[in-house]
């Protein structure tokens, strides 16, 4: 592995009595693409921030490429910024806005110009430098953005939440783009975005902050198939949560009794932050099956009333209240040829299996 | 029903029935004055007999005898010097209320600010002369403290005055323009700047001064514009030399019985003062361009 371009050691911050980073540590590694992901509030923008020059951390280190950040402003930092409004100085053409960083440096006039035709080609804005940047639509302006932080070269790019002002279908197209762009530059990215299908489908890794605190960091799979805790396994996708009380816990295996499921056997790898009363047994509605025909069986099997369908067409959403739980869990299930339907009041078979349970705090 | 029964019950009716007030105001006591001042400008006057018929013969005085010229330099130069000065003084307040002043406490700035207002511009005037006078709070300074031996007599009653005077007063109405702007500028476009790589100086000057223009344009044309018709303030510090127009036009008014050449020179005024805002309207729209 590479040595990382970014250490983040023992860092806080305070703004005044309210804490926003608590000693914040995490490497990213060179050439990846990096989210930084939670609800707003939880300190991502500003960790961001941080590492930009903007902000002055209260405590701890911000180091890039093995040099101190310590008293280096933002103007003299290997980064460059996307901003969440863009920022285009609307006093300037296109060109000029992405020419802005390298006339600062001073490089020669002929160059600039060649850089500037480069980067808005890169950006898919070829043949656009002599607009005026207010005659661009939201989208164009952010492929501006883009290529005025990208013609500098930088060795991290910092973007933040830089699609959440455009509409889905724009949205989705510059995700799949950003992701192009960054394998085709090879810089490394740190996205800030609060949507978590976002952060899952465009990077290599993801820290999930809550309260200013980073609350794991790991790939999108591994956020998604192992969360750490419940605070996570809630931020990412649909987690069913059960009642479990866990009878022994000797030799690496947990036997546990989980409501409206039933017994079962848990490896210790399934209860990442080991296991006490506070305990709650957490599955994926995928992982949960309904056994809708006669003959399907599964190697455990419970049985509920659906409460609510959702049909999607391709996918099906159930709500099924498990005998003896209170509150419904959450089924999907596939549409797939000949499977049918169940209905509001249904009594359901439900199949589900010890791998796919996690104890969680 | 009749015609105007129905016409009194239109949109167009009430609206002109709202605006009427002003309408009457603005006829009567600027339309009109302003239509009188410019037939008398083509007329010529005999002690207390006004001769109707039509003459350019003011229009030519005004412009070509060389006290007017000189007079009407005069007050240019010192407009120019009072507007600059203005707004050099004018633009770090501005700046410092808009970047440095937390969100909170802008409003109560801003009302300081309007403070030299509760007192009368004769006042005010009469204040600088203090200041600026002979045995005055800055040449008694400078003398007890020894760093000159005579009193300075180049401060008061002359140009130099004036510019200060005036300059004193019209600040704050420069600095409101100018603070809207600096409001307006958006923070991040400066972070954005200072990303690409600037200093704060080359930020300043490629970033806020830009995006500020139109406020300082604003400013610039409303201080010029009533500076150059004032007469109170050279009156009262300019001394001889600190004369300007407006003097040269109250006189022929007054005590030179020609009210059609001061009604000339003001006409004159006018059309100088004229050219020059429109020079200024036209730089705003260039800065303008991009800004909402």
């Amino acid at each position: 592995m590479t040595d990382p371009i970014i250490r983040l050691s023992g860092i806080d911050k305070f703004y005044g009595d309210f804490q926003a980073l608590y000693n914040v540590n995490a490497e990213i590694r060179t050439g990846e693409f990096f989210s930084l992901l939670g609800p707003s509030g939880c300190g991502k923008t500003t960790l961001l921030r941080t590492i930009a020059g903007f902000e002055d951390v209260s405590a701890g280190h911000v180091e890039i490429a093995g040099q101190s950040m310590d008293n280096v402003p933002a103007n003299r930092r290997p980064t460059n910024m996307v901003f969440q409004s863009y920022a285009i100085f609307p006093h300037m053409s296109v060109a000029e806005n992405v020419a802005y960083g390298l006339k600062a440096r001073k490089m020669p006039k002929e160059q600039i110009k060649t850089a500037v035709e480069a980067a808005l080609k890169q950006v898919g804005l070829a043949g656009y430098g002599d607009r005026a940047s207010h005659a661009m639509s939201g989208g164009q302006r952010q492929r501006v953005a883009l290529a005025r932080a990208l013609v500098l070269k930088p060795k991290v790019l910092l973007l933040d939440e830089p699609l959440s002002a455009l509409d889905k279908k724009m949205r989705e197209q510059m995700q799949s783009e950003l992701r192009h762009l960054q394998r085709a530059v090879g810089i490394t990215f740190i996205l800030v975005t609060h949507d978590q299908e976002e952060a899952l489908t465009m990077s290599d890794r993801i820290a999930v902050m809550f309260e200013g605190r980073i609350g794991q960091l790991a790939s999108p799979q591994e956020l998604y198939r192992r969360p750490v805790n419940r605070e996570v396994a809630e931020f990412i996708g649909v987690m069913n949560f059960l009642n479990v009380s866990v009878t022994n816990g000797a030799g690496g295996t947990f036997d546990c009794e989980i409501a409206g499921l039933g017994k079962a056997t848990i490896p210790a790898e399934q209860a990442p932050g080991g296991v006490d009363a506070s305990v709650t047994a957490g599955v994926r509605p995928e992982m949960l099956t309904i056994l809708s025909d006669e003959n399907s069986r599964s190697e455990r099997e419970a049985s509920g009333i659906v409460q609510d369908v959702y049909y999607y067409g391709d996918m099906t959403y159930y709500d099924v209240q498990l005998d003896g739980v209170d509150h419904p869990v959450t089924i999907s299930m596939r549409n797939t040829a000949g499977r049918t339907v169940l209905s509001r009041k249904d009594r359901a078979r439900v199949g589900w299996g010890a791998e796919s349970v996690l104890l969680l705090k | 029903m009749s015609g105007f029964a129905k016409w009194r019950r239109s949109e167009e009716a009430s609206g002109w029935l709202l605006v009427s007030p002003t309408l009457v105001y603005s006829i009567l006591l600027l339309a009109a004055p302003l239509a009188m001042v410019i037939a008398l400008s083509f007329w010529t006057q005999d002690y207390l007999d006004l001769d109707k018929t039509f003459t350019l013969k003011n229009y030519i005085e005004a412009w070509s005898e060389p006290i007017y010229q000189t007079l009407m330099a005069r007050s240019l130069k010192i407009s120019a010097f009072v507007t600059a000065l203005t707004i050099l003084l004018a633009f770090p307040v501005a700046y410092y209320v808009s970047f440095y002043v937390p969100q909170k406490r802008k409003p109560l700035w801003i009302f300081l600010i309007t403070i030299p207002f509760w007192t009368s511009y004769l006042m005010r005037i009469f204040l600088w002369k203090v200041i600026l006078g002979y045995n005055g709070v800055v040449n008694g300074s400078l003398l007890g403290l020894g760093v000159i031996e005579q009193p300075l007599s180049f401060i008061l009653y002359n140009q130099n005055a004036v510019v200060v005077t005036l300059a004193h007063a019209w600040v704050p109405f420069a600095i409101l323009p100018i603070f809207v702007a600096l409001e307006k500028i958006d923070r991040s476009l400066l972070e954005a700047a200072e990303d690409l790589g600037d200093g704060p100086l080359r930020r300043f000057i490629r970033v806020t001064l830009p995006l500020a223009m139109p406020g300082v344009v604003a400013a610039t044309v409303i201080v010029f514009i009533p500076t150059i018709g004032d007469y109170v303030t050279p009156r009262l510090v300019g001394g001889p030399n600190g004369l300007m127009i407006s003097n040269m036009i109250e006189l022929q008014f007054k005590k030179a019985n020609n009210a059609p050449l001061g009604a000339a020179l003001a006409l004159s005024a006018m059309f100088l003062v004229s050219v020059v805002s429109l020079v200024f309207v036209w730089m705003n729209r260039k800065y303008l361009v991009g800004q909402k």
